[in-house]
């Protein structure tokens, strides 16, 4: 067992540290008061490779590990959650899907464009009454033989990337199948365009934190995608949205270790310059023993998240792996950044200071793509099989 | 088209400046990056390449860990890397350094060869030119752009208030300004390729045409008898006044520290 990176994964790191300083940090606060989708990051980050990593190079990506991918995801977070959730919903949640279940000409038509950062991608699953309980699904696909085309109507809610993205892989039902004696709701998956006639977008969510981030109610009427469209097997969209979520809940996790991380370099700064009753903060062992617990929670994140990704890489199944990363990652973040806002006192409370965004940042970490408790039902499934 | 990068691998001087005992910079001790006049070399290298086609070699001479500068420029989109290191190039000042190079370069086909101005822990300015005289080609120094046109490249020579536009034809070297351009950011997929790269490791035997007299410690003219941080300035002192008052108090400030 080596615990090393590699010095190839240090170099990915070294870059992704510098794009984040240079080009990510320095518009992260105005991105959270502005509530702007950042798009100039986004095409430089597309221009530099990042929208592709994990992607193989014959679909137009950079040919790297998920590995890697995570730690891009980090590195942007530490800076700024919402540029580290747009790569994260973007890669796991679009590309991963349609490179795992996509057919040749889907992948050629939509995952190189993708992988090269021409187009970006988003997610559909939750809605009003559904989220991890897809049964609870309404939107529907029916399919119409006589123009061979799936007509589509419902909405989706709370949707990543809504409204800036050009591909989203969306979830319905299809039909009824009886299972154990139950009927039970068909789910299939499919690819929609943007600029799809009868696909338009609804409000979009004002929120507590990733605030430059683009949340947006997608709305279906009568909406026609061509039969070409459906990703994966009919009746697979359950399956096909709980693999992809496995691989979302590791950039989440990767998204959540960056933001602890972020507000822990921000914290150890702070308390050496700080001062109190003439000396810095830094000095008290209350500080030093926060930073100490601050700093393991980090280190422990990091190993599980690192390790989920690598299962990704080297398993058939990690949902365990990605739970346990995910739960442990979003838990660290809120506990790190809030005991970040507490070490500024004051000041920590300030939205010119960056803790205070990303105590608010970190908290998404804990509900979206699977709550804590969701990831609490999957690993003690798994134990208890 | 052929273009050949020299780099050299320099201390990160962000990281703060460390010292040997005997006053010696200590490079293990400190951080390193690749120095930025020969970035942005490589970034106009990688931009004829672009525009025009072209492979790109990128050549450096240093410690066997200067392959970091060299797989750096193949994640930025160069095509080979060439490492010359041996322990009898050592201690080599610019003379001994722009012989090695140009002893290196000898072994390559060029149409274009590309130095960065000076190295920010040496400030010479003195190795891009020298290799040049080594290797008889026209050099245009302190380059701010750079076209190709035919076999001819038409470049902008810097200086203080103006530039000069010069024309030379190639074979030739330019020495480049770090504000020619921004350089390019390694892509992820790249930093896999450059691991998986081949570097070229070359030494003393690999040299054409040089004497052992002109290498390293021994051929190098120069010696260095100490090296030392900054002093660090004071932060000074901000006064704001109106021009007479401005006056009166400079020509004091003058006199008590007996300047005038």
């Amino acid at each position: 067992m080596d615990f090393a990176l590699s010095k190839k994964h240090e170099m990915a790191r070294s870059l992704f540290k510098e794009f984040a300083e240079n080009e990510v940090k320095p518009l992260a606060q105005e991105v959270d008061e502005t509530e702007q989708f950042p798009e100039e990051t986004v095409r430089k980050m597309a221009k530099a490779g990042f929208l592709g990593i994990p992607i193989p190079k014959e679909y137009g990506g950079q040919g790297c590990d998920p590995l890697t991918y995570a730690m891009c995801v980090e590195e942007l977070s530490k800076v700024c959650g919402t540029t580290g959730v747009i790569v994260s919903a973007h890669t796991s949640l679009c590309c991963d899907p349609i490179q795992t279940y996509g057919t040749e000409e889907q992948k050629q038509k939509f995952l190189v464009p993708l992988a090269k950062g021409e187009k970006l991608g988003a997610f559909g699953l939750t809605e009003p009454g559904a989220g991890t309980d897809a049964q609870g699904q309404q939107t529907k696909a029916v399919f119409d033989e006589a123009t061979n085309e799936w007509i589509l109507n419902g909405s989706k809610c709370f949707i990543t990337n809504g409204k800036y993205a050009d591909v989203y892989i969306v979830i319905a039902v299809t039909g009824k199948i009886e299972k154990r004696g139950k009927t039970m709701k068909e789910i299939s998956a499919f690819i929609v365009e943007k600029g799809t006639p009868g696909f338009t977008f609804g409000t979009k969510e004002k929120k507590m934190g990733i605030r430059g981030s683009a949340t947006y109610e997608l709305i279906f009427t009568d909406c026609r995608i061509p039969k070409e469209n459906l990703l994966g097997q009919k009746g697979k969209g359950f399956n096909i949205a709980m693999h992809t979520l496995d691989g979302g809940r590791i950039g989440i996790a990767a998204q959540a270790l960056g933001l602890a991380a972020g507000a822990l370099d921000t914290t150890i700064a702070y308390v050496k310059e700080r001062k109190q009753f003439g000396r810095s903060i830094a000095q008290f062992q209350n500080t030093q023993f926060q930073l100490a617990d601050m700093a393991t929670k980090v280190e422990a994140a990091r190993m599980m998240v690192y390790r989920a990704a690598m299962a990704k890489a080297t398993q058939k199944s990690y949902s365990v792996e990605a739970a346990m990363a995910k739960l442990c990652a979003a838990e660290v973040a809120m506990e790190v950044t809030t005991k970040a806002v507490q070490l500024h006192g004051g000041y920590g409370y300030i939205r010119e200071y960056d803790v205070e965004r990303m105590m608010r940042d970190a908290k998404i970490t804990e509900i979206y793509e699977g709550t804590s408790e969701v990831q609490r039902m999957v690993i003690s499934a798994n134990i208890l099989k | 088209m052929k273009i050949v990068v020299c780099v050299k691998q320099v201390p990160d001087t962000k990281g703060g400046v460390k010292f040997n005992p005997d006053g010696t910079l200590d490079r293990g001790a400190m951080l390193t990056i690749m120095n930025p006049d020969d970035k942005a070399g490589l970034e106009a290298a990688l931009r004829l390449k672009d525009e025009y086609g072209a492979e790109v070699t990128v050549v450096t001479m240093g410690l066997p860990k200067a392959e970091e500068v060299l797989r750096e420029a193949i994640a930025m989109g160069a095509d080979k890397g060439i490492l010359v290191t041996d322990r009898v190039l050592g201690g080599a000042d610019t003379w001994a350094t722009s012989t090695t190079l140009a002893g290196a370069i000898r072994n390559l086909e060029y149409d274009l060869i590309i130095t960065g101005r000076q190295a920010i822990d040496g400030d010479t300015a003195q190795v891009g030119p020298q290799i040049s005289e080594h290797l008889n080609i026209p050099v245009i120094s302190y380059a701010q752009a750079i076209k190709v046109e035919g076999d001819s490249v038409i470049v902008e020579r810097q200086f203080e208030d103006r530039h000069h536009v010069l024309k030379a034809q190639m074979p030739c070297l330019i020495t480049a300004l770090a504000e020619l351009n921004e350089p390019r950011y390694m892509t992820p997929g790249g930093i896999f390729d450059a691991y998986d790269a081949e570097i070229t490791v070359w030494g003393r035997a690999n040299l054409v045409d040089v004497d052992d007299s002109d290498l390293g410690l021994k051929g190098s003219p120069t010696k260095i008898a100490k090296a030392s941080d900054k002093v660090r300035k004071g932060a000074g002192e901000k006064v704001t006044l109106d021009p007479t008052e401005a006056v009166e108090y400079l020509v004091g400030k003058f006199k008590e520290k007996h300047v005038i």
